[in-house]
């Protein structure tokens, strides 16, 4: 009988939390790592027993974890103590930006709040994306903006340059949390074809395996910057693709919920009837490509759902028209947010939907979002949460 | 053997309870010291001083014989009961924030 295994990053640890394909009864595991941030779990397409996770504490920075059982035991990878002062050093802990001529134009600053240029600083890694075909391949999204490599399972990281180098990148800017690379989609019918996310710079695709990049925000209107329909400066919250169709594209957008049918040549506005098009969230359902799922935010000054009603939105033809889900969620005074990496689908026959709140709760709907329920109430924060469909 | 005392979730990360001892060669120095720790537990790397500039990560301290030497020169001499082993190396996390 199939299984389904969610991968929960919170403020103060992540949780493992396990049903079978009912998904009625939940196993909690946890804390992992408890007391640093977990911004982001994720298990390889290719072993789903190989999970990768990012530790993350304002006291120590960074580290990358792996585990190779499901997230029963874990190991910062390189990590391995050492019998004497002439061993080996690990770097798994290790993101330098590439500022070297060999690999494109070293790029030093960007954007700073007030205008001014400001130098790139490594903060952490937000996203961790898995190869969809190596379970030793593996992509980090990095704050400040970058994207990296590894090729060895996580021991070593090395960034992907082109993107940072491509033009562009002294004109990207923070958002209020930070200038963070959140969103990473590999195309599963294009090896060389990757989409990222800035907040905010905006979205960016490159086509040749991460070599060069181009900005794919035309279409894109926000109003709280200078040029409204800039070529970058976008604050792009998170993008979603079903995989049997790589090229179409929902985003979440600061304000607004956009689609791209041309891999983001160009996009379009969806929000039609959302009670606010503002928001962090958004997913496609696992079987049907045209079912998208946010959770509308009242504001970028508010960060909580409106009127205190939590309500997930979906729409059966891929935007525009939307109904609100409610049964099983809070519908007076909630006042959490959910953010951006906080929502994932399984692909048991029913679709499963799950998300996670700052205030610890993790919902699920085993029926595509008719009826939620809580599998766990108290957690910390949640930063990001992810599922795996097992056999 | 050079003592060095770990904030907890830096013993969590490496697997080690109470003090962590080293085989130091002299001259024993902040660097040196955490030179010495870092290849033996490498998980450690980038957790107490920055990768790339190699300076103290600002919400960490290093204190020893009652003294804050976390403003002191990498490579100044530790005190001798430090490099004796009579006294450990703190390495201390703020106590702020959540």
């Amino acid at each position: 009988m199939s299984k389904v295994r969610v991968l929960v990053g919170t403020r103060k640890g992540a949780f493992i939390l396990t049903s079978d394909g009912k998904r009625e009864k939940w196993d909690v595991s946890g804390p992992h790592f408890a007391g640093w941030e977990l911004y982001h779990l994720k298990g390889s397409p290719a072993d789903p027993n190989r999970i990768y996770a990012s530790q993350c504490s304002g006291w120590f920075g960074q580290v990358i974890q792996r585990s190779n059982d499901g997230g029963e035991t874990w190991e910062a990878p390189g990590g391995d103590i050492q019998p004497g002062p002439e061993a080996m050093k690990g770097s798994s802990n290790k993101f330098v930006y590439d500022g070297s001529a060999e690999t494109g134009k070293p790029l030093t600053t960007h954007q700073w709040y007030d205008g001014t240029q400001h130098p790139w600083e490594f903060k952490r890694v937000w996203h961790l994306e898995p190869s969809l075909s190596d379970p030793d391949t593996v992509y980090a999204g990095v704050e400040d903006a970058a994207l990296f490599r590894s090729t060895d399972g996580g021991t070593s990281w090395h960034e992907l340059p082109g993107l940072r180098g491509h033009g562009t990148g002294p004109n990207w800017h923070p958002g209020a949390g930070g200038m963070c690379l959140h969103t990473i989609i590999l195309d599963p019918s294009d090896p060389k074809r990757i989409y990222i996310a800035i907040s905010a710079a905006g979205a960016f695709r490159t086509d040749d395996g991460g070599t060069t990049w181009k900005p794919i925000n035309k279409g894109l209107h926000s109003q709280y910057i200078p040029d409204p329909n800039a070529e970058i400066g976008h604050c792009v919250h998170h993008v979603a693709m079903h995989p049997s169709r790589p090229g179409v594209l929902f985003m979440q957008k600061h304000w607004d919920v956009m689609r791209s049918d041309d891999a983001g040549d160009s996009w379009h506005e969806v929000s039609g009837n959302l009670p606010t098009d503002f928001g962090f969230v958004i997913d496609v359902h696992a079987h049907e490509p045209e079912t998208v799922y946010v959770v509308p935010i009242k504001s970028d000054g508010e960060h909580y759902p409106p009127e205190g009603k939590l309500r997930v939105y979906r729409s059966r033809s891929g935007g525009n028209e939307w109904e609100a889900l409610t049964k099983g969620l809070p519908q007076s005074n909630c006042y959490v947010n959910v953010l951006r990496d906080a929502m994932a689908v399984d692909s048991l026959d029913s679709c499963g939907v799950y998300f996670g709140t700052t205030g610890g709760q993790v919902y699920a709907s085993a029926d595509a979002g008719d009826n939620w329920s809580p599998i766990v109430r108290d957690l910390p924060a949640v930063l990001s949460v992810e599922v795996q469909t097992l056999p | 053997m050079i003592r060095v005392e770990l904030p907890q979730h830096l013993r969590t990360l490496a697997h080690v309870s109470g003090e962590v001892k080293l085989e130091v060669a002299a001259p024993v120095t902040q660097r040196s010291v955490l030179d010495a720790l870092e290849a033996r537990y490498p998980m450690l790397e980038g957790t107490i001083r920055d990768h790339v500039t190699q300076q103290r990560r600002p919400f960490l301290r290093f204190f020893a014989c009652e003294e804050d030497l976390s403003h002191e020169s990498p490579d100044a001499p530790l005190p001798d009961a430090v490099a004796s082993g009579s006294e450990p190396l703190l390495i201390i996390g703020a106590i702020a924030g959540g």
